[in-house]
């Protein structure tokens, strides 16, 4: 079954075509990998389907509900979460709080229930801690919890995004590029946990990578872009030996022998 | 020095007794002097060390109750002093409001607003309007001036009427973001002002220029609010609603979202958090504490024009807010008391000083470099001078610290509900 339907997918930015006409369907439960070298399209994809841009043509629909002109808190609210691949985290924030926003949307506490503190915004706010106390055990930040999330090392940042977009308990997890800037050691402890956590939590992952080690050891579906066309999709094995892929990495030189 | 700090951190008994100490002696030098500025200055700072103080939370409240609203009004009620103190004190309160209510919008939603003042003539003209005979002009019903006794539903009033305008504002205005929110909202403001100044015809509904004279003083069971002794504890009562009010909201999920806005809108909005609809409330709940003193203002001044709400109005707000530390409540409130008492005291001070040594022939001092003339000038150099050496303001803000032993307790019944394997498997940090 399909979770996430991609048809004739376009955007334009000026005469530049960022992603064109790209058609891309993941399965629910999947692990799956877009990939493809610098300004493939590759952001703006994920842009698109999160309502950041609105595109130029084409569908994309969740399940079976189309996410076309909605706006990006309601297509979170629609169970798609992501992380950014240059990290977007509430800097002055503590890292509690960080996931705690990612529950905003589970939260009932009105206007008036703050105002007077009653039983049920309390024991909520209370709850709410908890909840992401343990997504920060989940990965790992626990004790860091009260710290500001700018003071985090960059692999922690990238964890605390991860867990910041759990805590929305999305259907759909979008990651973009969650290995950049990580020492071998930190990539190959998020090869274990993406596997982990598609395992746990009932969720579907998509992810920009650029680390292929990681790509191919991880995921069952690879879709690549090139100046924002699809070149290719398939299984590890088929992508790694696509004379149309190994082109666009390394140049026409690479296949062809002079 | 350095010591003695050490040994008096962590020794609570030492501390209170400190306090106590110093209230006295400030009370009692307050209590005999004639109308000393300094000695009022003083017993106002006994509250910034209350704050400093290691006491539990409770009964740092509670003390700070028995100063405001038995030891300050007791000890200045001798002198000749005792209303424009009263005075002093009722216009600080009245500019901490705003300063919170402005606080939220942009130490905590983070949207810089520049017109704020004009909240503030909203709630003075909604009161205005009605407790003068003003309203007769227009209204085809009613009998004007409503008495005194309206003034209570009118603050209410007041803040309802601040908060639509709030939102009435934000709908367009929120459209642009940064420095074109600035510009904006300070035109806001202005046009505010000048609509106040103008709506005298066809149908004269603010009268204009000339303002709303004797607006009608506060009145329950037949008690009339007249002068600034009796004003200060209606400013207080309405002080406490709005500090606990602030605080309640900023450790809420309505504050989270204010923060998670101000630092990343887009991060913001992947969480589901509505964007147009975060930023209105907190341009409504900031407006709504004007609008609430500003029902207060008119009240007490029995007059209301629009030379009351100038742009320099909103810089001061603002500077108030800059000066105390964006976002941090009890830097707000000192930001707000410093500024005005600069304002009302120790400007005019100075001035009267320098003026009598200019009278005495001691020096010769230009009018026109008085210090009470130069507030621009004051508030300018403020601005710079925190903005290089100290941006967080006089007390930053502080995030919350949250108790790890109880988490750790609450957490385990979530791992249960949603997670089978062992969560310490994951990473390692
Ligand atoms: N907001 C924008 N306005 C104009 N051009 C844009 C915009 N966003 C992206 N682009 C352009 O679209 C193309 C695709 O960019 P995109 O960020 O999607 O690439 P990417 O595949 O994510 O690359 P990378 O691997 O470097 O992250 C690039 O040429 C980029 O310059
Ligand atoms: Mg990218």
């Amino acid at each position: 079954m399909s979770i996430l339907t991609v048809s004739n997918l376009t955007k334009q930015f000026g005469g530049l075509v960022a992603v064109n006409s790209v058609d891309i369907t993941v399965e629910k439960g999947s692990i799956t990998a877009v990939i493809g070298p610098n300004g493939a399209g590759k952001t703006t994809f994920f842009n698109l389907i999160t309502g950041v841009y609105q595109p130029d043509n084409g569908n994309v629909q969740l399940g079976s509900t189309s996410l076309i002109g909605k706006k990006p808190h309601d297509i979170a609210r629609q169970g798609i979460a992501r992380t950014f691949q240059n990290i977007r985290l509430f800097s002055n924030v503590t890292v509690l709080e960080n996931v705690m926003t990612g529950l905003h949307k589970q939260l009932k506490a009105g206007l008036v229930g703050t105002l007077f503190q009653t039983k049920t915004v309390r024991e909520e706010e209370k709850r709410a801690q908890e909840e992401a106390y343990h997504w920060l055990e989940y990965v790992g930040l626990a004790k860091h919890l009260n710290e500001d999330a700018k003071n985090l090392s960059y692999g922690a940042q990238r964890r605390l995004e991860i867990a910041r977009a759990l805590a929305t308990k999305p259907k759909l997890l979008l990651l973009d590029e969650p290995a950049a800037g990580m020492n071998p050691r930190e990539t190959r402890e998020l090869t274990e946990f993406i596997h982990r956590m598609r395992e746990d939590l009932d969720v579907t992952i998509v992810l920009i990578e650029h680390d292929m080690k990681l790509v191919m050891e991880i995921s069952e579906q690879i879709f690549v872009l090139d100046h924002g066309v699809k070149i290719a999709e398939g299984k590890p094995a088929e992508i790694r030996n696509n004379v149309k892929v190994i082109e666009a990495y390394l140049g026409k030189s690479a296949v062809t022998p002079a | 020095m350095h010591k003695l700090t050490n040994k008096l951190k962590g020794n609570k008994l030492a501390q209170i007794i400190l306090l106590v100490l110093y209230v006295l002696v400030t009370s009692l030098s307050l209590y005999l002097a004639q109308a000393s500025v300094t000695a009022f200055l003083l017993m106002l700072f006994s509250l910034l060390i209350l704050y400093y103080t290691e006491l539990p939370d409770r009964l740092k409240w509670v003390i700070a109750g028995v100063v405001l609203i038995g030891v300050i009004p007791f000890v200045s009620s001798t002198g000749p002093g005792y209303q424009s103190y009263m005075e002093v004190a009722t216009v600080v309160g009245i500019y901490v409001a705003m300063a919170l209510g402005l606080n939220i919008v942009v130490g905590l939603a983070g949207l810089l607003d520049l017109g704020f003042v004009a909240f503030f003539a909203i709630g003075a003209y909604t009161y205005g309007i009605f407790a003068t005979g003003q309203a007769a002009n227009f209204m085809p019903f009613g009998n004007f001036p409503l008495s005194g006794e309206s003034f209570w539903i009118f603050i209410l009033i007041g803040c309802f009427v601040a908060a639509l305008f709030g939102v009435l504002l934000g709908i367009p205005v929120l459209r642009v973001k940064g420095d074109y929110l600035a510009i904006v909202t300070l035109g806001f403001g202005e046009i505010i002002r000048i609509v106040f100044n103008n709506l005298d015809k066809p149908v004269n509904i603010t009268n204009g220029a000339m303002g709303l004279a004797s607006v009608k003083p506060p009145e329950i069971f037949g008690y009339q609010f007249v002068y600034p002794n009796q004003f200060y504890f209606i400013v207080l009562g309405i002080l406490l609603f709005v500090i606990l009010a602030v605080r309640r909201f900023e450790y809420s999920k309505i504050g989270r979202s204010w923060k998670a806005v101000r630092e990343n809108e887009i991060a913001a909005q992947s969480m589901g958090i509505h964007l147009v609809r975060t930023k209105l409330l907190a341009f409504a709940i900031g407006a709504s504490f004007s609008g609430m003193m500003g029902v207060v203002f008119a009240a007490k001044q029995t007059f209301v024009d629009p030379t009351s709400f100038t742009l320099l109005e909103s810089i001061t707000i603002l500077v108030m807010v800059i000066l105390g530390g964006m976002g941090s409540v009890p830097g707000v409130i000192l930001g707000a008391a410093v500024i005005t008492i600069l304002n009302l005291q120790v400007l005019t001070e100075v001035t009267n000083y320098l003026n009598q040594l200019s009278l005495d022939g001691v020096i010769s001092f230009p009018e026109a470099l008085a210090p009470a003339k130069m507030q621009r000038f004051i508030f300018g150099a403020i601005l710079i001078i925190f903005a290089i050496y100290r941006p967080q303001g006089l007390i930053p803000a502080k995030n919350p610290v949250f108790d790890e032993e109880s988490l750790k307790e609450g957490s385990k019944k979530h791992r249960k509900e949603q997670i089978t394997v062992e969560p310490d498997k994951g990473f390692q940090a």
